[in-house]
């Protein structure tokens, strides 16, 4: 065994029910070493660093520290071995200060704020670390609460760093500071680990990168032997067939145009910047993109629920363009703008959960008829109609649909949409934890509206389905457009390395 | 093997379902716990618990004159659980009921004191239940436009408007509105100020009877009352659906306030038949367990408000009759609340008790 081997995983196998997330998972973290965790979304990357973290317990397999094997059946054990995990969501107590929130669950130690805060100001002054041990959370900006949740493990004596994602809520600059105390911490010999998907970053900081894929190890390489184009393939792997009828139809026209679309969120972080493409009818536009690229937001500006800073939407409402920026979802409805909308959050979002299909049918029908009554009559007739056509597993029309299966639930929401006959039909993660056949069905009834003249929104996060099911592939990057390309003659390895680097090598179609 | 791991003996875990007969069994299940529960401070003061819970009945419901005393108790319970219904399906937490009645027994009270001899009986109702409306409506529409505009705390906002309407009442009552010179009461209202009486009591029970049947509709088959459910469960979902969160929320609470209004005039006109600080008397905030103990049904509100005020009503005989004091009544309700909001966490999970270990894979 190698003398400075920190944590060795050998065969790490984790199911959850019937999902495998880790499948065979050999991994070897040195002291003084940066080492990448590199994968797709669900590839099983954070699944496998909460068992190192105590969180999760592997169903096979076995963890070494300094040689020895170790179980870690809890957060404390976790701790014990000196391995500290920076989560992607932050664990602080916000009215507490930062060294309050750093002795915080440290029972074997007497309260002693100032010999904390003493402490605290010594870790900072040996990494470079930028925050005030007396000042309280709420008055800190992300990377500060970053950085306190790192000098937290550190605190506790962690020399085995986990980061999940840290970059993900950061800004360049901010990136650039963690990476300096990151190699300064690496040069102190701690092990490092970071969590992530972009590609530039794992260049940039990491001295090894192990990459999984769908829960599997692919390999571990040394980052300076390899390239963005080299991990992209490891990444995404080779291309699978998936036999989608992929019908062309005749005469596609333009029926949204989007223009320097830019929006950012409630911290006044930029989540689409110059956003510009056309959603063309009898099309599907599939958008890829690394998880929070922008997908979400760009799919709720277009339907008026999510704030524009600035930019055009114009819809082509049957020869009439009009700019739909600036207007509520129900002003856009009343406009006669047929948009119909799939989101991420199906049971959050789309549908109410402890109402049955029918009063969520009614969600898009409750204020049709004059008078203050509603109307049950037309939803429940739809209701009956999805529930036979689409072959929906459900005792009655007002069954709960939180307690339906996923499928299910996901067949209740498309159907409804599509019934409300839309001339733009968006989508979020269509597919996300269906099985094989509600998958297909839900990918028939998308090109059955393609073919009937209406533009498809696709956002997808398989690159297999996505080549297989659009017309064209529009891939986002960091809230920008990437490229645009056609996803009969594009590569899976092209879309994989747009959206890891904007730009990529692929040219507007 | 590198670790043993046992699961624990016992552990809970969430149901994914439950026959609604079953839940309704764990429900009635967990008022016979309350009710031998109650027996015990019964028992602390030297009594026998089942001659207590007779009296309880019996000084309650077994003369006419008990029978409306009890409905006078139950009535403002109802109505005002009734007020409260659609905010708690909103999870608007609406405990400010104690404040929006009393602005709305201001109001009725104003035009009882000052106009009486200006307007016909009829007519000054009219007037009176219509400005309690309005004021009541406007008292609980403050705090949900602070919550739409700028997304304060409702629970606190409405707990905090309870007394500074109460400090309001008590102001009048020594100053503009007092009747003789130190007294610090409020005259009492003229006869035309007073509502009339059906079957020996004030007409408000068909006020609040009325009120419960247009709920049960508003709640159930209207629009508003599906706009409210939504938004109760999900407001993303709300706001997907094209609803302005903001503005409904706004409209409800001014229902909710409105309702309480009525309340309050109910209450000043039909009762008390003259204003004072405390003038809610608590009503605000025990129609919340009427309220949930009915789990917003509007019609179970009937029963349960009946039998808060047969708890209410009948310990006060029990007081005379054995010496326990009065506020058994407080203590069963609320042994009553506790066992009903304990009995959901029975109905949402189940306890598992490990049998064997489990063969490891």
């Amino acid at each position: 065994m190698a003398d400075n081997c920190a944590v060795e995983l050998r065969n790490i196998t984790k199911r959850f029910g019937s999902v495998v997330a880790n499948s065979g998972i050999n991994l070897q973290i040195k002291r003084g070493e940066v080492l990448s965790l590199l994968g797709e979304n669900g590839s099983g990357k954070t699944t496998l660093m909460n068992m190192l973290a105590g969180i999760y317990q592997p169903d096979e397999g076995e963890i070494l520290a300094d040689g020895k094997v170790v179980a870690i059946n809890s957060p404390k054990d976790s701790y014990a071995l000196g391995i500290g995990m920076i989560h992607q969501h932050y664990k602080l107590v916000d009215v507490f200060t930062a060294a309050q929130n750093i002795i915080l669950g440290i029972n074997d130690e007497k309260m002693d704020i100032k010999k904390t805060s003493s402490k605290v100001r010594e870790i900072c002054q040996r990494y470079g670390f930028d925050i005030d041990p007396d000042e309280k959370i709420y008055n800190m900006s992300v990377s500060q609460k970053q950085t306190v949740e790192i000098v937290k493990v550190l605190y506790r004596g962690a020399d085995i760093l986990i980061l999940d994602e840290p970059t993900a809520v950061l800004t360049p600059q901010e990136t650039e500071k963690l990476f300096v105390i990151l190699r300064n911490m690496r040069n102190d010999g701690k092990a490092i680990i970071i969590i992530t998907h972009k590609l530039n970053e794992v260049m940039a900081i990491s001295d090894k990168v192990a990459v999984l894929r769908k829960g599997e190890y692919i390999g571990t390489v040394n980052t300076c032997e390899t390239n963005p184009q080299k991990l992209t393939d490891m990444m995404v792997g080779r291309a699978v067939t998936l036999n989608i009828d992929r019908p062309k139809y005749a005469d596609p026209k333009p029926l949204l145009k989007i223009e320097g679309l830019t929006c950012v969120d409630k911290e006044g972080i930029k989540k689409l910047e110059d956003v510009s493409f056309e959603a063309m009818g009898g099309e599907i536009l599939g958008i890829a993109g690394i998880a929070g690229s922008g997908q979400k937001e760009l799919l709720e500006c277009l339907t008026g629920l999510y704030p524009i800073q600035s930019g055009t939407i114009k819809f082509d409402n049957d020869g009439e363009e009009v700019n739909l920026v600036g207007m509520a979802p129900m002003q856009i409805k009343n406009m006669g703008v047929g948009m119909a909308f799939v989101p991420e959050d199906r049971l959050g979002m789309g549908l109410v959960g402890s109402m049955g299909m029918t009063s969520n049918m009614m969600l898009r029908s409750w204020k049709n008829g004059k008078g203050p009554l509603f109307d049950k009559k037309a939803p429940e007739s739809l209701a009956r109609k999805i529930w036979k056509e689409l072959e929906v597993v459900t005792p009655s029309t007002s069954f709960p649909v939180r307690r339906m299966s996923g499928g299910n639930i996901q067949k209740v929401l498309v159907g409804r949409e599509i019934a409300s006959n839309p001339k733009v039909l968006l989508s979020a993660y269509a597919v996300r934890g269906l099985d094989i056949n509600t998958s297909y069905t839900i990918y028939n009834l998308m090109t059955e509206q393609k073919m009937k003249g209406v533009a498809v929104v696709f956002v997808g996060e398989d690159l297999d389905v996505l080549l297989e099911l659009s017309d064209r592939i529009l891939v986002l990057c960091g809230g920008k457009v990437s490229g645009i390309v056609d996803a009969r003659t594009t590569t899976k390895e092209e879309v994989g390395f747009m959206m890891t680097s904007i730009g990529g090598k692929g040219g507007e179609v | 093997m590198s670790k043993e791991k046992r699961s624990p003996m016992i552990h809970l875990a969430k149901r994914s379902e439950i026959d609604p007969k079953a839940a309704w069994a764990i429900r009635f299940g967990s008022v016979i716990v309350a009710l031998i529960l109650g027996m015990i401070p019964v028992m602390i003061t030297g009594n026998n618990p089942i001659e207590a819970y007779g009296i309880i009945i019996k000084g309650s419901l077994s003369k006419p004159m008990y029978i409306k005393q009890t409905l006078k108790v139950a009535i403002p319970l109802l109505g005002c659980a009734l007020a409260i219904a659609p905010c708690f399906k909103m999870r608007f937490w609406n405990i400010g009921a104690e404040g929006q009645i009393t602005a709305g027994a201001i109001a009725a009270s104003y035009f009882a004191l000052y106009w009486s001899d200006k307007l016909p009986h009829i007519v000054l109702l009219v007037v009176m239940f219509l400005s309690a409306i309005v004021v009541g409506g406007i008292w609980g529409l403050i705090p949900a436009f602070f919550k739409a505009k700028w997304n304060t705390n409702e629970t606190l906002f409405t707990l905090m408007m309870n007394y500074i309407i109460i400090g309001i009442v008590a102001y009048l009552q020594g100053g503009p509105w007092e009747g003789r010179k130190g007294s610090q009461i409020i005259p009492m209202f003229a006869k035309n100020a007073r509502l009339p009486e059906v079957f020996g009591v004030h007409c408000g029970w068909i006020i609040v009877l009325v009120l419960t049947l247009l709920m049960h509709i508003y709640m159930n088959y209207t629009k508003h009352g599906f706009e409210v459910a939504v938004i109760g469960d999900s407001s993303n979902t709300a706001r997907y659906a094209g609803m302005n969160v903001g503005s409904i929320m706004m409209r409800t609470m001014f229902l909710s306030g409105a309702i309480c209004g009525i309340v309050g005039f109910i209450t000043v006109s039909g009762a008390n038949h003259t204003l004072y600080s405390g003038v809610a008397n608590g009503v605000g905030f025990t129609s919340i367990t009427v309220a949930w103990l009915s789990q917003l049904n509007c019609f179970a509100m009937i029963i349960i408000s009946m039998v808060l005020a047969i708890l209410t009503k009948g310990s006060n005989t029990l007081q005379t009759k054995l010496a326990v004091p009065a506020s058994i009544s407080g203590i069963v309700t609320g042994i009553l609340l506790f066992c009903m909001l304990g009995c959901e966490f029975f109905i949402n999970y189940e306890i598992k008790i490990r049998r064997n270990k489990e063969a490891k894979v």
